[in-house]
């Protein structure tokens, strides 16, 4: 469905976008991660036909973003990071506006405009003033006006930024539920965001591409080691460090242990096994039956610091001068 | 041509869903209002004069009171027409929907024509209240539509003009002051240079003061079409069109 091969994107002096190629498979929820100012949004402006790359080339279902960019417009529904949304507009009315603009006539627009109310929840703000609504709402305004023409490609920039717990999970459901019917995009920083909506990864890094795979198969493939973090608490007075590192890498499949923290009578431990070992339950048990007390356990998650660490052999991606720059011209 | 009347309904729905189109309107409505009462005036006061020397000198109120008014409202249209322009790009860009605009099935010139389209009928709006007044003249005298209806044309030829150049300087920034304020600038500056062919005869000055874009505006104020004068409102309006889409499209380039 989607189709980039070699694209690039040159600012004055600054490389954002840096030879990407990827395919997105019809239907396909892709994650497109990065930190900020990786070139994330300069890719999605380019493959909606909002910026001309500088070289390579992009197709969206067949139609090249610089040769056909109208044909390439009418396939794509595009959410940009912050809703563009006209204040002075009410909901179906600005619904109605862009089902127009994206060339919906008559009854058909009229049905959209019905149907995307729903789907997007905002039925109950139809006839309220953009302006007046929240950010939450907005967001939704937002997806509604990009599901409106009903697309093949859904490109969406930062879905949940700005959004409180509540609305996140609302959107994410939302563009789950959207799967079925369109390929989707969507840009994040938020790693968990990624592992709960998308199937498949992109990771970019200052604009040249860092891993594609699905979120199965990167999970896996960044943690070499299965890693546990556990908190142990001792029954009668202090624990000695040693003893229960000891203790802890005997059990079958551990590879090591590391003390990470030692407070009053607790102690925390970081616990690495083997590859494909499941070592839980005989460390839980290990740690009852030498008669201390299990506080905590659990694998031990890997930041998307680590992954872009693992991913990029770099230093974690601390945005440099550079980036920031990108991303102050990207805003302009 | 479907498109430019979607983006074109937009406009002139956001111009009078806010108090921007009222403001101007009853602004206008005022200043020409009171032109017109003070043109009204010296002219009674003339014919009562011209009465008491028992002269029968013939009055004209397509001269004397029809002609000086539009050129007046030419001139307070200058400074209208910034304010109906600076908007129509500087805001989207600010807000962010012109990416709405740039990523949908549309072409460029089809928003710049809707959005132009929009300026000029707010232009119209204002200019039916001056058709108000004059309306006063037809009912209590004889005035010549003619001339008239030619004066029209020629305040909305030139308007175009100066909304094209507008539309332009705002596709340049996405302040609204800034916009604003450099298109009055230019305005200004198209109207005044005029004043150097009064002295001057040089080419360079006839050149200058073929520039002007009011002197353009007398032939129709008295009643004449002149080509030439046809020709140069076309042309600014047709420059000051493309070369917004010029911008619009470096924007793409550039951003």
């Amino acid at each position: 469905m989607i189709s980039v091969k070699g694209l690039t994107k040159r600012y004055a002096g600054v490389i954002a976008v840096d030879q990407i190629s990827f395919e997105v498979a019809k239907g396909q929820i892709v994650g497109f991660l990065g930190p900020n100012g990786a070139g994330k949004t300069t890719t999605m402006r380019m493959l909606t036909c909002f910026l001309p790359p500088s070289s390579g080339t992009a197709t969206v279902a067949g139609f090249d973003v610089l040769e056909q960019p109208l044909q390439v417009k009418k396939r794509i529904g595009y959410l940009p990071e912050t809703p563009p949304i006209y204040p002075e507009m009410e909901t179906v009315e600005y619904l109605k506006f862009v089902g127009k603009l994206k060339g919906l006539r008559g009854a058909d627009l009229q049905k959209r405009v019905d149907y995307v109310c729903e789907r997007c929840a905002v039925a109950d703000v139809k006839k309220k003033l953009l302006g007046r609504l929240s950010k939450g709402y907005r967001q939704r305004v937002g997806l509604a006006q990009a599901i409106i023409h009903n697309p093949d490609v859904l490109i969406l920039d930062e879905p949940t930024a700005g959004l409180d717990p509540k609305q996140i999970n609302e959107t994410r459901d939302l563009i789950k539920s959207l799967a079925g019917d369109h390929t989707i995009i969507l840009s994040t920083h938020i790693l968990p965001e990624v592992e709960q909506t998308c199937e498949y990864v992109i990771i970019i890094n200052k604009g040249k591409l860092a891993a594609t795979d699905s979120v199965r198969n990167l999970r896996a493939r960044t943690r070499g080691a299965e890693s546990v973090v556990v908190e142990i608490a001792g029954r009668s007075g202090t624990l000695e460090p040693p003893a229960v590192q000891g203790k802890l890498e005997q059990v079958p499949g551990v590879s090591r242990a590391l003390c990470k923290q030692q407070i009053d009578n607790r102690i925390v431990f970081e616990v690495e096994s083997q590859k494909g070992r499941l070592v839980r339950g005989d460390l839980a048990r290990a740690v009852v039956a030498s008669g201390w007390d299990l506080n905590e356990l659990r694998p031990a998650a890997m930041s998307l610091e680590e992954i872009f660490l693992q991913l990029t052999g770099t230093e974690a991606p601390a945005q440099n001068e550079q980036e920031k720059a990108v991303e102050e011209l990207q805003k302009q | 041509m479907r498109n430019v009347w979607i983006i074109c309904r937009k406009e002139l729905g956001s111009y009078f869903v806010s108090p921007i189109a009222y403001l101007l309107l009853t602004m206008f409505a005022l200043i020409f209002g009171f032109f017109f009462w003070n043109a009204l005036g010296v002219f009674i006061i003339e014919g009562m004069e011209m009465q008491m020397r028992g002269q029968s000198f013939p009055m004209n109120i397509n001269e004397q009171i029809i002609r000086p008014l539009l050129s007046n409202a030419s001139v307070i249209g200058l400074f209208f027409i910034p304010m109906i322009t600076m908007r129509l790009f500087a805001e989207e860009k600010r807000t962010g929907t012109i990416e709405l605009l740039a990523t949908s099935p549309i072409r460029d010139i089809e928003i710049i024509l809707g959005k132009w389209l929009a300026a000029l009928m707010l232009y119209c709006c204002l200019l039916l209240f001056t058709a108000l007044n004059f309306a006063f003249l037809f009912k209590y005298g004889n005035p010549d539509w003619k001339p008239l209806l030619l004066g029209y044309l020629g305040l909305l030829l030139q308007a175009g003009a100066f909304l094209a150049i507008g539309t332009f300087i705002s596709t340049l920034t996405k302040n609204q002051i800034i916009a604003g304020a450099a298109t009055f600038g230019v305005e200004l500056i198209l109207w005044v240079i005029g004043w150097v062919g009064e002295y001057e005869t040089a080419l360079w000055a006839r050149v200058l003061s073929y520039l002007s874009v009011l002197t353009h505006f007398e032939s129709f104020a008295r009643g004449v079409i002149d080509s030439k004068d046809l020709i140069f409102y076309v042309t600014v309006i047709f420059l000051g069109l493309f070369f917004t889409a010029r911008s619009m499209e470096s924007l793409r380039w550039r951003s």
